[in-house]
């Protein structure tokens, strides 16, 4: 089974969250910090994961019109299960998560990656797949929340790394970074960096410069 | 009176769910391509949002926050880790009916909205509103007014972007942001935008 592929395309050449415009909210959302995404990150690729494993492994036994509450189900018990194991561990990282480890249930990441992936490939591939997915998805988040952490705050994982003006540094903070705005600003930009090094993911345009028009003077 | 005018305007511009919460990401950035779809989707979020978030806050006060079950002689019981799985089957069930309702007695508007009433139930921005309602421990008037304010203030959201793409598409965009790039871009400009009613002491 080509393992491997199946870990490392979701990464960059089929991403999640920069081709397949899935998953974004949670992207946005908890990158303002690292350890919080660090979290998040564990958190979903485990979720999908698991769910891929599951959903294949009942494939077969479930009818094709109630599939979506089977999906549903299974996620939304996976789900619970990490909300509780993070409630339990990591109190603080859960309460600064707030609605986003439930809001996995609905991640399109997920829904979509059961859909599209489990509900036709055996179990062990659906698995890689889900694990893949994830990573794709959380190397997204950690160069968001580097960027954002680093120059919005000075600091990685809560060590100061850059010193502060305010604290007799030379390093002004830029506020912008920690604000919603920036995430947005910056999946932008990743995205056109991605596009320029793999020319194939470039949308077709709407509509094309027409070539000019005016008659060309003619060689009579 | 005036906490719930307060509490509507808050949710709708200061802390719009989209712009500022990010919530319900996916439809908004992917349905966003023309008015008409853009504003079809906006109205069924509200009234999905109307009526799921006032459910689901009658559901956790009655059933399963801590001690709620006092009612039925079970004083101890707590059942609030079953919320999300609660909350889902709330929303999911509601589209389902909403669908056939709509689909039964108002043909027009089921023609209208047909295809987007299916995908409200993947929709992050009702999970999340049922969510930030239970987290911020609102009451059944407020949970009614948030879930008309956040919905409303989302449909916004989605039909000025909407408006702004439509607009977009005849721009020489650089290769590589064309399409997705630049919607980001534009979606962080407007949430800039947002933020400026930040300031707005209600």
């Amino acid at each position: 089974m080509k393992v491997k592929e199946l870990l490392f395309a979701p990464v960059f050449s089929n991403n999640p969250i920069a081709l397949q415009i899935l998953g974004i909210c949670s992207a946005l959302a908890v990158t303002s910090k690292l350890s919080v995404t660090l979290v998040m990150c564990i958190a979903l690729t485990s979720v999908t994961a698991f769910s891929n494993l599951f959903v294949s492994l009942v494939r077969n036994h479930a009818p094709g019109n109630i599939r979506i509450i089977v999906q549903m189900t299974i996620i939304a018990s996976l789900v619970i299960v990490v909300d509780e194991v993070l409630k339990a561990y990591a109190y603080e990282i859960s309460k600064q998560l707030s609605v986003f480890v439930g809001l996995i249930i609905t991640n399109c990441i997920v829904m979509g990656r059961a859909e599209a992936f489990a509900m036709k490939n055996p179990p062990l591939a659906s698995f890689f797949d889900g694990v893949g997915n994830g990573l794709g998805y959380s190397a997204i988040l950690i160069a968001l929340a580097v960027i954002r952490e680093l120059f919005g705050s000075g600091s990685l994982l809560g060590h100061q790394i850059l010193p502060l003006a305010t604290e007799g540094g030379w390093y002004t903070p830029n506020g912008l970074l920690l604000m919603p705005p920036s995430a947005f600003f910056l999946i932008g930009l990743f995205i056109w960096g991605i596009r320029v090094w793999k020319k194939d993911q470039i949308e077709a345009p709407d509509y094309k410069m027409a070539p000019n028009t005016k008659p060309q003077a003619q060689e009579v | 009176m005036e906490a719930y005018l307060s509490l509507f305007v808050r949710s709708i511009f200061i802390d719009n769910i989209a712009l500022a919460f990010f919530l319900g990401m996916c439809t908004f950035l992917a349905i966003s391509k023309k008015i008409g779809a853009a504003f079809g989707l906006g109205i069924a979020v509200v009234v999905v949002q109307v009526i799921t978030v006032p459910v689901n806050n009658l559901l956790y006060n009655f059933v399963l926050a801590d001690g709620a079950l006092a009612w039925a002689g079970l004083p101890d019981v707590d059942l609030s880790f079953l919320g999300l799985i609660t909350y889902i089957g709330v929303i999911a069930a509601l589209v389902q009916i909403l669908e056939m309702i709509l689909d039964k007695y108002f043909p027009a508007l089921y023609n209208a909205l047909g295809v987007f009433l299916p995908l409200i139930t993947v929709n992050c921005a009702i999970l999340g509103g049922s969510l930030l309602m239970v987290q911020r421990d609102y009451d059944f008037g407020e949970s009614v007014v948030f879930g008309a304010g956040s919905g409303v203030g989302w449909a916004l959201a989605i039909t000025a972007l909407a408006g702004i793409r439509e607009k977009m598409k005849y721009s020489d965009v650089p290769e590589g942001l064309r399409g997705l790039g630049i919607t980001f871009i534009t979606v962080g400009l407007m949430s800039l935008g947002f933020m400026s009613f930040g300031g707005i002491d209600l």
